[in-house]
């Protein structure tokens, strides 16, 4: 019997401005298959899958469902066609519950809601595919894992046949990408489609049953994973060979350079988002904070930096409290910061490039002359930044945002650096990068820590700890247990201690379910 | 079939950016004609009229101008705010209460040089516009509380304080029951451009944009401005005290609007009246806005709505509202909305492919 | 004051507080999809003015009610296409909206100022629940209107927070890009949202011209609009709540309007100030306590693009 592909597309094209994202893509998946869509960053393979989930519309080509040619106007019209999709960043509402999140926008649904019978046809789906939520719980209290599931089971729940899951893992501690792999296969099991798109090799490997490989917009390869191994889908993801970069860690790093003690922040809400945080920075280390996103990494990091400032405990800079500076002031004092946000807090839309490079030294007498800014000397030292660090522009008076990602980054780094900063923190310094972005992000910071700076890097990839940082410290619930020496320890414990458990407990845990 | 499809640009395209508010400008007037025609009135002879009442002689560009300067004023004020992201809709109420500050000093020290009073008068109704913006700029900068509310409220509250003053305290016995007040002394009047009613005012409007630009340009305080207005994350990360620009910058927005109020009871009425201004400060929030907040285009856009009030004035004899003015003052700024889409992007008809 | 002044002056907040009602409700709704439209004081003028006029010409106000909800509905569509369709700025769209109201409303009703109404609406006394001491003259005994203003906050509510639909409108107002991807159309609820708005903007203009204060005056509904605004945030978007604001604002400008023709040596003109400031006060005091608008619709005001990157 011949096998009918659930989703087929044809010849895809779609251009944004200034990238073609996907050019003349062919891509099928079977019933019960797990299919891995690998490729790097800015590969293209998220717009393939916002076209095939009804978000973008293609320039040209088509996709058929099961055989017959559809045309997919809207998120609607591909869930009618039993097409879902689970975006990287979640689209839930965070002050509804888990059922009214679920049950939004439900095709059949009755005019009033009856929390009840929905909540029970819920707790049905959750045992049928093992995905464990509380339909009456606030959506906005869960864990990043938690809401995934939500996602899952809002798709399920719609009857979706091709399930496609945007980075799912980036959000999940290593112990939550276990179950997560779980549920897949038990859906696959039961006749779903499910596209997993992914730039992590290993997970292709552990899960996918087969592979299409996205290269700049295009298919560069596809197998089934039998026939391929780590080192063939690396060769087809990237056109050459990269050359990591590692931290060398036989160099002794330097004299204490910031010290945090017993600090306490408040967080937006009615909480605190970091509690008893003790830490030290040494010269010419780089310190990773690990853990799941919403940890209070982004309170801690604008607490040193003096955009927030602790109700207790004491932040000391070469053993001089700072934690009462305004933010000038520690700038001045040499503690620079790379934020989560690049264009909204790092750099100011809609300004020029211009503009953006002297926001963190405007002041500077050599930026001025009188009370009038010197725009020729600005210009000047611009186009100083710009060619030391490759930063890739038209026009230093071009609106920031035309810059791509990788050099809207670099510019970031460039800037900070001049500061000649005596600590350097940067919050997730390569997200959303291509890899020759995020080396040369790399290699900048690297070269900082040769210049004996204190960094303070808050990263996602637990792999990228692994070759970048010296120490560890992992981040939960706004605490900091433990900060281990990355050669002395490995991914099962740090991810054990992402999820709050007492190191000893779970491994006593894991014996006993062996 | 055929179905129109936006196409985002890579940059904003100049043409439009001219293109745009001229046409939003004519299609205005268009429906405006249409609006006319539907009502009874013959659309080309009203727009030959307002025309003639604008431009048609001498005394009537002189009136055009007149009623520019305020606007100009104001408008500059208002684009001031505007840069920040601060939605200040209360010209009109700093307006009236800069008016009010300068016809009580022009009132009550009238005695005074005219070299000793006129800069006391500019003084009082900087001071009292730019209270009148603070107040919102206050509540927004340390309380958060929307300031486009607040600005409007103080609007009928400012016009409010000069009725009891004009039809109370302040009236003048002789005016016959008229809501004003006594004439201020001679040493109070804005000294005018040769023998026409356009006062210096035209000058001092042309100076606060040149310095308006300078220093949101060229200054550290305008650089602070430009970039607490489009972030104020950014603004925080880089140092600068959000809540005191905020402030500040509505204090100064207020202060210019009440300048023109000042301006206008000096140099046109020579005196406090009720009604003295036919919606300056609302016009302006137009007139800044078409002038995408540039200072310069702001002059030039004010003469032209000044026109635009002086003919909407001149066809009242004719037996049309002086609403049609504000009729079409929408109509403009909707289609110069609604214009702003096609800066960033493209218009082009896609054909569909029935499969 | 005696009793019966008491309950005189309560049953006139009630009157005076329904054509913010009915405004507010609307400006709840369509804030609750997520488009704010600040032109609720020209949608209000404009079905003042048709309101007067259709009920002139007819003899018949609901001829007149029906005319001033059409012209309310059109007006918000203007806005609707402009913030929704176009992606332009809400904030200076309503003001647009605000001006050209103005000048529509002063310009069609110029011949009509100052004509005294052919057939208003006139108070109706519910049997029984009218001759209930106390609470009958406070709440039974008024015109339609009234007892359809309230029936609407219980409707708008028990949609809003009890039904599919307002599951739908608060999700869009919340999270646009979140409906969209479970399929619901976004334009769509906020296309009827905003236009519902200005139906009810419309009745509740209308309702100054045909009952409140049956006549046509250019400006006649002196920030009301605006006022409206104002209490969706007091009411915390919640229809509810706007019940509440509605009558205390109609409370001060019936004290005030009491006080005037008692002859308190107070000068009219601060009396008339009174709702302006409290405005601000309520304001001030609800955004203190709230904290950055807690239970303001999170993507209020913001356009959604789908393709945005």
């Amino acid at each position: 019997m011949k096998r009918i592909p659930l989703v087929k597309m044809v010849h895809i094209n779609k251009a944004f401005p200034g990238v073609k994202a996907n050019q003349d893509i062919n891509f099928r998946v079977y019933p019960g298959e797990i299919h891995a869509l690998l490729g790097e960053n800015g590969a293209g393979k998220s717009t393939l899958m916002s076209i095939l989930a009804g978000l973008y519309q293609p320039d040209s080509g088509f996709i058929e469902v099961k055989d017959k040619a559809v045309r997919f106007h809207s998120p609607r019209s591909a869930l009618s066609q039993g097409i879902g999709m689970v975006y990287q960043h979640f689209r839930l509402i965070p002050n509804f519950t888990v059922a009214e999140n679920i049950v939004l926008g439900a095709p059949d649904a009755a005019f009033l809601l009856h929390k009840q019978d929905i909540e029970q046809e819920i707790s049905a789906l959750s045992d049928q595919f093992g995905l464990e939520v509380d339909p009456a719980a606030i959506v906005g209290q869960l864990s990043l894992g938690e809401q995934q599931r939500v996602e899952i089971i809002k798709m399920l729940y719609r009857g979706c046949e091709v399930l496609i899951m945007d980075e799912p893992t980036t959000v999940l501690t290593p112990r939550e990408v276990k179950e997560l792999f779980k549920i897949m296969r038990r859906m696959s099991d039961q006749g779903k489609a499910i596209i997993l798109i992914t730039h992590k090799l290993h997970e292709v490997m552990e899960i996918a049953d087969y592979v299409t490989v996205l290269r700049r917009g295009k298919v560069v390869g596809e197998d089934r994973i039998e026939n391929l191994n780590e080192k063939t889908l690396t060769n087809m993801m990237v056109a050459h060979e990269i050359e990591y970069s590692q931290v060398d860690r036989a160099k002794p790093s330097g004299k204490l350079v910031l010290k945090l003690q017993d600090v306490q922040v408040p967080g937006d809400q009615d909480y605190m988002a970091v509690r008893n945080v003790n830490l030290a920075l040494h010269a010419g280390e780089i310190v990773a904070i690990a853990g799941v996103a919403g940890n209070g990494q982004k309170e801690l990091v604008e607490t040193i930096a003096g955009l927030r400032f602790p109700s207790r405990g004491t932040i000391s800079l070469d053993g001089e409290e700072i934690q009462t500076l305004p933010v000038k002031e520690r700038l001045r004092r040499g503690i620079c910061m790379i934020p989560e946000d690049r264009i909204g807090m790092g750099l100011v839309p809609n300004l020029s490039v211009m503009d953006n490079a002297i926001l963190r030294n405007y002041n500077h007498e050599t930026m001025n002359s009188g009370f009038l800014l010197n725009y020729k000397k600005i210009s000047t030292y611009t186009w100083k930044l710009v060619q030391d660090y490759n930063i890739y522009l038209s026009s230093i008076h071009h609106p920031v945002n035309y810059l791509s990602g990788g050099n809207l980054q670099k510019l970031l780094l460039a800037r900070e650096i001049d500061q000649n900063p005596r600590v350097l923190i940067a919050s997730y310094p390569v997200r959303g990068l291509d890899v020759m972005a995020a080396e040369s992000v790399y290699q900048i910071l690297l070269q900082e820590r040769e210049k004996g700076t204190a960094i303070l890097l808050v990263l996602e990839d637990l792999d990228d700890i692994f070759r970048i940082a010296d120490r560890v410290a992992i981040m939960y619930e706004g605490q900091i247990e433990e900060v281990l020496e990355v050669n002395q320890t490995d991914i099962d414990e740090i991810g054990a201690l992402m999820l709050g458990a007492d190191k000893i407990g779970v491994r006593y845990v894991e014996t006993q379910a062996n | 079939m055929l179905r129109p499809k936006l196409i985002k640009r890579e940059s904003e395209s100049l043409l439009a950016r001219i293109a745009v508010p001229i046409l939003s400008i004519i299609l205005a007037f268009v429906c405006g004609w249409i609006f006319l025609y539907f009502s009874g009135f013959d659309p080309g002879e009203s727009y030959l009229r307002m025309y003639q009442g604008a431009f048609g002689s001498r005394y009537a560009i002189s009136e055009t101008l007149v009623k520019a300067i305020p606007l100009a004023l104001c408008g500059l004020g208002v684009s001031l705010a505007f840069r920040m992201k601060l939605w200040n809709i209360g010209a009109e109420g700093q307006f009236h209460m800069g008016a009010l500050a300068a016809s009580g000093v022009a009132l009550s020290m009238g005695d005074l040089s005219a070299w000793m009073l006129l800069p006391l008068m500019f003084l009082a109704g900087f001071a009292a516009g730019g209270i009148w913006g603070a107040i919102p700029g206050a509540l927004r900068a340390y309380w958060d509380v929307n300031e486009t509310i607040t600005s409007l409220m103080l609007n009928y509250v400012a016009i409010l304080w000069v009725d009891f003053l004009v039809f109370g305290p302040w009236k003048d016995p002789s005016s016959m029951g008229f809501p004003l007040t006594p004439r201020f002394s001679v040493n109070g009047y804005l000294p005018t451009l040769g023998t026409s009613r356009v006062h210096i005012g035209l000058i001092l409007a042309l100076i606060i944009a040149i310095v308006v630009y300078i220093v949101l340009q060229y200054t550290r305080w305008g650089y602070e401005v430009r970039v607490v207005g489009e972030s104020k994350v950014a603004a925080r990360y880089a140092g600068m005290n959000v809540a005191r620009h905020i402030l500040l910058v509505m204090l100064i927005s207020g202060g210019i609007a009440g300048l023109a109020g000042m301006i206008e009871v000096s140099g046109i009425t020579h005196r406090l009246q009720q009604g003295i201004s036919p919606g300056y400060g609302y016009t302006a929030i137009i007139v800044a806005w078409l002038a995408r907040l540039n200072p310069f285009t702001i002059l030039l856009v004010a003469f032209l709505f000044g026109a635009l009030l002086v003919g909407g004035f001149s066809v009242q004899t004719f037996g049309i509202s002086f609403s049609i003015v504000l009729v079409l003052q929408g109509a403009v700024l909707f289609f110069l909305l609604g214009g702003e889409i096609f800066l960033k992007n493209r218009l082009v008809w896609v054909r569909e492919e029935v499969r | 004051m005696g009793s019966s002044a008491v309950i005189a002056l309560l049953a006139a907040a009630i009157v005076a507080g329904t054509s913010i009602l009915y405004a507010a409700l609307g400006e709840l709704i369509t804030e609750r999809s997520g488009i704010l439209n600040l032109g609720v004081e020209g949608m209000m003028l404009v079905g003042a003015v048709l309101g007067f006029i259709f009920t002139s010409n007819t003899g018949n106000h609901w001829y007149g009610l029906l005319a001033a909800m059409v012209g309310g509905a059109l007006m918000a569509l203007i806005h609707a296409f402009i913030s929704i369709t176009l992606r332009g700025n809400q904030v200076v769209s309503g003001l647009a909206l605000t001006m050209f109201g103005t000048g529509i409303s002063g310009f069609l009703g110029k011949s009509y100022q100052g004509m005294p109404i052919v057939d208003p609406f006139r108070p109706v006394v519910i049997p029984f629940l009218g001759d209930i001491p106390v609470l009958g003259p406070i709440f039974f005994r008024h015109d339609v209107l009234v007892y359809i203003s309230l029936l609407l906050a219980f409707v708008l509510w028990y949609i809003l927070f009890r039904t599919h639909w307002g599951l739908s409108i608060r999700a869009v107002g919340e999270n646009p890009a979140a409906a969209d991807a479970v399929g619901i159309n976004v334009s769509r609820v906020r296309y009827l949202c905003t236009i519902l708005g200005g139906i009810l903007a419309g009745l509740g203009g209308a309702y100054i011209s045909l009952a409140y204060a049956p006549s046509w005056q250019e400006n006649m509904t002196a920030g009301r609009g605006w006022i409206a605004v104002a209490l969706v945030i007091f009411a915390l978007w919640n229809p509810l709540r706007g019940i509440l604001g509605s009558y205390l604002f109609g409370g001060i400008e019936a004290l005030t309007f009491r006080l005037q023709t008692a002859g308190i040596s107070i000068s009219s003109f601060f009396l008339a100030m009174l709702p302006y400031l409290l405005t601000i006060l309520v304001l001030v005091l609800v955004t203190i306590r709230l904290r950055q608008e807690a239970g303001a619709p999170a993507a209020l005001g913001v356009a959604y693009d789908r393709e945005e990157r």
